[in-house]
């Protein structure tokens, strides 16, 4: 046995993934939000549409163009074509989470 | 996640290179050769040379027995060649024998049985014999007069390349690269268990080293290819196959016979049904309960007697570790993550147990999930931890129901209404109310959804001062407390306790998650 083998630890199997995602670059963050399509994304919790008319007026007084879209259920992830519904229509998006 | 690894990663995907192995988990150390397999390439068979070929053993009374045929062989023969498994300077009154201590030769050429004597022509097996029997020896050999003082036959010993204490360590070594995750070399100070803590594997408690070796041997317990693809897991949506449950289940300390429930299970969680990415998302403290029904209950010794939810039963406590395991490091889903779980249940370490189905005329939960009595299923049920229902006092059927519908209407909260699911699983003494009193289980549950009808002008958000609670619109009405088809009936613990127990859902149906059952395959 040569002696690099003897000098080796343990070899373990990778319980993980072995992901190597492909890094996406963000978008540029705009400047101002007057003339742009902003999308509130209601998760359907309770009363997250109280927060999302607030952020609407808010955001209707900075001149941004407001678009309200809904998922189905906040227990999964939005439906793919959802997401390219905002994406298409939409220079920002902002989404309501959790309670 | 596997960024933080790349400092010790071994980049060769399928490389076995064997070292000295003194594991515990091997009756013996394993002297082993180094070899080096390509990760597309099957592995060498070594050919046997021409002739006459022997395996045999020193702890081996017949091998012992027969060792002056083989000299006497070696003088009327064309080529004899001898391989020892144990010792090389046996048999004693032969020279040149081979040393095959490290079972490369037996292993590849499927020596069962020592002595074995096989004919080899142009490097191709002829025929073989084994033990000893004059005949057949004569017949293979094509030599006659063989043995001519020793009894006409006697039986050979177990080879040592098919010692189960070895199975996992020569198969690691020799066979084909089935293995394909990546290799995570360890430096040689470094503490197996402190490095598993640190590259993130870890549930909080200590791990099972996943070695080329255990991970072998975990696979033994399922006929199925390691490669094959079991579902995607969630968060990530990574291609989960059978060979990373195994290295998972391995972790989590599983024995080779755990394995298909632990792929049932992570097939039954990561359904759409079951939605385990919303379980683990949620801010509930909700998690994967998993309740196995049928024979492998008892053929791989769960426990659905006292303490059947406690610690203390491998199977049950390692069980849903695994499916944990699986789902951090496969899927991705770790607390603080994608797991936001507020405050989280102690049943996320893991949650499993086995239903107590001979002890009620009852049809078992599997059962009702539309399996057949004799099929070994698991039914994954996403839920909190148990809660205690006291009933000691209670004799008759009637009563105890009362009691059970009024304790399970606060599950949840009071306020809780159609929105989540329930899994009631009553105790043996619990159980004995009904039994004893002829109910079947279709009674039971007819009795005890017509206790759990709730009428909502008691749970209207601002009655009583609480502005947790249903609409005012759904004032004036009666609504059932868990949705048709929402409360799950299970049957487990021990003897004595007039306690039962329900485990809360989280939100019910095609919006959250549907209990889901998998028959256990092989």
């Amino acid at each position: 046995m040569s002696d690099a083998n003897a000098a080796a630890g343990t070899v373990l199997l990778d319980p993980t993934g072995e992901l190597n995602p492909t890094a996406i670059p963000k978008s540029t963050r705009p400047e101002s939000l007057a003339g742009l399509t902003v999308g509130l994304l209601d998760i359907s919790k309770p009363r997250g549409n109280v927060f999302l008319d607030q952020l609407e007026s808010h955001l209707t007084a900075l001149d941004a163009t407001v678009m309200r879209f809904m998922k189905p259920t906040f227990t999964k992830p939005a439906p793919v074509d959802l997401r390219h519904e905002i994406a298409s229509q939409c220079d920002a998006v902002i989404e309501a989470l959790a309670d | 996640m596997t960024g933080d690894n790349s400092a010790f990663d071994n980049s060769a995907q399928a490389v076995f290179s064997q070292r000295d192995s003194s594991s515990p988990s091997l009756g013996q150390n394993v002297n082993m050769s180094t070899t080096q397999l390509s990760p597309t390439a099957a592995p060498i068979r070594p050919v046997l040379p021409d002739g006459l070929v022997v395996f045999v053993k020193r702890d081996c009374a017949t091998c012992e027995l027969v060792s002056p045929v083989l000299a006497d062989l070696r003088d009327r023969a064309d080529s004899v060649t001898v391989y020892t498994q144990d010792d090389p300077s046996f048999p004693d009154n032969l020279s040149d024998v081979i040393d095959d201590t490290t079972l490369e030769m037996s292993w590849h050429h499927d020596v069962e049985t020592v002595p074995t004597v096989i004919r080899v022509i142009d490097g191709a097996e002829v025929e073989r014999t084994v033990g000893w029997k004059r005949t057949a020896w004569e017949e293979v050999t094509s030599v006659v007069g063989l043995g001519t003082d020793l009894p006409d036959q006697r039986p050979g010993c177990g080879s040592l390349s098919v010692d189960p204490d070895r199975a996992a360590a020569l198969a690691a070594a020799f066979g084909e690269a089935v293995l394909r995750s990546r290799r995570v070399e360890l430096a040689s100070l470094e503490d197996d268990i402190e490095a598993m803590f640190d590259r993130g594997w870890s549930d909080g408690l200590p791990l099972v080293p996943p070695t080329e070796q255990r991970v072998m041997a975990m696979l033994a317990g399922t006929t199925r290819d390691p490669q094959e693809v079991i579902t995607l897991a969630p968060p990530d949506l990574v291609e989960c196959t059978v060979e990373k449950i195994a290295i998972n289940a391995v972790m989590a300390g599983c024995k080779p016979e755990y394995l298909p429930v632990v792929i049932a299970a992570v097939e039954a969680s990561c359904t759409d049904e079951f939605n385990m990415h919303g379980a683990l998302c949620t801010t509930m403290g909700v998690g994967p309960i998993v309740v196995v029904n049928g024979p492998i209950r008892d053929r791989i010794g769960m426990n659905y007697g006292i303490n059947a939810f406690g610690q203390g039963n491998r199977a049950n406590s390692t069980i849903g570790r695994a499916l944990q395991l699986v789902i951090r490091n496969v899927g991705g889903g770790r607390p603080g993550e994608i797991d936001r779980a507020t405050q989280g249940q102690p049943g996320k370490l893991g949650m499993c147990f086995a239903e107590d189905e001979a002890g009620t005329p009852w049809e078992s939960l599997a059962v009702d999930q539309g399996m057949d009595p004799t099929d070994s299923a698991v039914t994954v049920f996403c839920g909190e931890a148990p809660r205690i229902i006291v009933d000691q006092q209670s004799r008759t059927p009637e009563s105890l129901t009362n009691l059970l519908a009024e304790a399970l209407l606060a599950t949840c909260s009071p306020r809780m209404i159609y929105g989540i699911d329930a899994m009631l699983v009553l105790s043996p003494e619990h159980m004995a109310r009904f039994v004893d009193a002829g109910w079947s289980k279709a009674k039971f549950r007819e009795e005890i959804l017509a206790r759990l009808q709730v009428q909502t002008d008691t749970v209207l958000s601002g009655h009583n001062g609480i502005d947790e609670g249903l609409p005012v619109e759904f004032g004036g009405a009666e609504l059932p407390k868990f949705r048709p088809g929402g409360l799950l009936l299970a049957h487990a613990g021990g003897p004595a306790g007039l306690f039962s127990s329900v485990f809360g859902g989280w939100v019910s149906g095609a919006k959250g998650s549907i209990p889901v059952t998998k028959k256990i395959g092989s």
